[in-house]
């Protein structure tokens, strides 16, 4: 039935495809979270007001964040080609890909993460200063805590998007489903390749979707 | 002992400077319950947050126990702010934490072992009056049993000072009460000096012992309550005394009152102290051939003692009344007749 619906997929390439892009997704995501969480921090702590009120440090993140986020994705591969051959050694294989994820992903997350950060209730950072808590306690034991629910949507959201950045990554080669579709299925005129390659990035995308608003609402206990 | 010298907070706002707060000079004793009422844009928010070091005065100091909050900072101000604690008007709970959790907050901050916070928290749960909610999040609670959780995490380090902002403001006023009297009853069980700020006149008169008034940045009025209440001499302290009591003194309300009462004089009775609690109606109609009337009264009771005022219809001839007067001014009490008009 699938065989005959499907009858050019070449189901070992197709799942060796997939799990490139989970892993291209996986690995991309961790990164990302990391690096905008940071980023996220700094922004917040810098702003006017705040405990590390800087305006030049401030500055500097908000243009960083702000050029990076605004490069369309499909350039950023391009214009970090030398970058990544610089670091992974190559600019082929799901590896090579993970620079520019990145690269795109983490100003994005880096907003969200300003964004649940400004919507805390600055009264209990008071109160935590209040109680002789050190800039790391707050960050650790209220900023984080206190943002759960908006820092996990947040990554949920960007995951999703990654998904979709690593079928671009494809053009220059990264492997994964992008790759597949593309140098398989349209180059080769073979649409149910195309579309058995979508319905996969839809059922990761939706698990995705699914783990992320479990925890989410797990998370939250307004 | 707190004590504020010369204390000035300047703000720039665009390029006018604004004064929050204007050379204010106080002395607060242990164990004192020190009300601070203004309106809002008194300054008193901002006095109140220089005391804990959350806001650096312009100029001045504050001295804590023999330690100038004002001089220093880094771990030794966040160690001094572990002894200052501090209650908000909305709470400011950590949604994502239980109560039990939001109690020990402060334990962690000042690295108190685990077994050790679990008793402490125990042992606060039970004084706040919240035992059995220990594992509630604040949104399963009503505003009040949030105070409490306020109160038991500010009383975590074992403070000797305890800031109240607008600590009952959110509250309904049977809650208010309820948080008021917590406070009374922390004050006398641990011996703490509290500090609280409120633009109302029922909470100073409920649980103060002494009272300053802001207005525009400086200490306009300071005394024990029950003077305050007795003879308030600023504009604004009337005002904020007339919150609680009744509206007795207005023409309007003695006008109604002649027209109730046509014969014989009114006599307004001002009774403060000790006074409030003697018999003196009794003694005064055994003594005098007038004849009396309870037209109007109120007593309050304040951490100081009682005060209240009496309008009494006297009726008799001119010599029996006037003679009435006299036994209750040598009595003390402020006694006036009311004008007719």
């Amino acid at each position: 039935m699938i065989e005959s619906l499907f009858p050019n997929v070449d189901w070992d390439k197709m799942w060796e495809a997939t799990y490139e892009t989970i892993y291209m997704t996986a690995m991309s995501t961790l990164f990302t979270f990391i690096i905008g969480l940071v980023l996220g921090i700094i922004l917040f702590l810098t702003a006017p007001k705040q405990l590390w009120a800087n305006k030049i440090v401030n500055w500097l993140t908000g243009v960083f964040v702000n050029v990076f986020r605004s490069i369309p994705f499909i350039i950023l591969i391009i214009l970090l080609i030398p970058f990544t051959s610089f670091l992974i050694g190559t600019i082929r294989g799901p590896n090579a890909a993970l620079p520019a994820l990145i690269i795109g992903a983490a100003p994005f997350y880096a907003r969200l993460v300003l964004i649940a950060f400004q919507e805390i209730d600055k009264g209990v950072i008071e109160a935590a200063r209040s109680m002789g808590a050190t800039t790391g306690t707050i960050i650790r034991k209220v900023l984080l805590p206190e943002s759960k629910p908006a820092l996990i949507s947040g990554i949920t959201v960007t995951s999703i998007a990654l998904v979709g950045y690593t079928a671009m990554a494809g053009v220059i080669g990264a492997g994964g489903l992008g790759t597949l579709a593309f140098l398989d299925g349209f180059q080769r005129s073979r649409p149910d390749v195309v579309l058995m390659a979508t319905i996969l990035i839809l059922i990761i995308v939706f698990i995705i979707q699914f783990i992320g608003d479990a925890l989410t609402k797990k998370a939250d206990k307004r | 002992m707190i004590e504020l010298k010369q204390l000035t907070k300047t703000f720039d706002v665009g390029k006018t400077t604004l004064t929050a707060v204007d050379d204010v000079n106080l002395t607060i004793a242990d164990g004192e319950i020190f009300g601070i009422i203004g309106y809002s844009g008194a300054g008193k928010s901002t006095l109140i947050r220089i005391l804990n070091g959350l806001e650096k005065p312009t100029s001045g100091t504050v001295d804590i126990n023999g330690q100038k909050i004002t001089d220093i900072k880094g771990a030794e101000l966040r160690k001094a702010r572990q002894k200052v604690s501090m209650i908000f008007q909305h709470f400011n709970l950590l949604w994502s934490r239980t109560v039990q959790e939001n109690i020990e907050f402060p334990l962690e901050i000042a690295g108190v072992p685990k077994a050790k916070r679990v008793e402490k928290v125990k042992e606060l749960v039970e004084l706040v009056g919240l035992a059995g909610r220990e594992h509630a999040y604040p949104s399963q609670l009503s505003g009040g049993q949030k105070q409490r959780v306020g109160i038991a995490r500010a009383l975590a380090n074992d403070p000797e000072v305890l800031l109240c902002d607008e600590a009952t403001s959110a509250l309904d006023p049977e809650t208010t009460d309820a948080i008021l009297d917590l406070l009374v009853d922390i004050n006398k069980r641990l011996g703490l000096t509290i500090v609280l700020i409120t633009h109302e006149m029922h909470v100073i008169r409920k649980i103060c012992h002494r009272v300053a008034v802001m207005e525009g940045g400086k200490v306009v009025e300071l005394g024990d309550v029950l003077e305050i209440f007795q003879t308030p001499k600023q504009e604004i302290t009337k005002r904020f005394v007339a919150q609680v009591t009744e509206s007795e003194d207005s023409s309007e309300t003695i006008k109604h009152l002649r027209e109730l009462y046509p014969t014989g004089e009114l006599v307004k009775l001002v009774f403060v102290g000790e006074q409030a609690e003697q018999p003196i109606l009794t003694q005064l109609i055994r003594k005098h051939p007038v004849e009396i009337n309870i037209v109007q009264g109120k007593v309050s009771h304040t951490q100081r003692g009682a005060y209240g005022t009496l309008i009494l219809q006297l009726k008799g001839t001119d010599a029996e009344i006037r003679q009435a007067l006299e036994f209750l001014n040598q009595e003390n009490v402020q006694a006036e007749v009311m004008a007719n008009d």
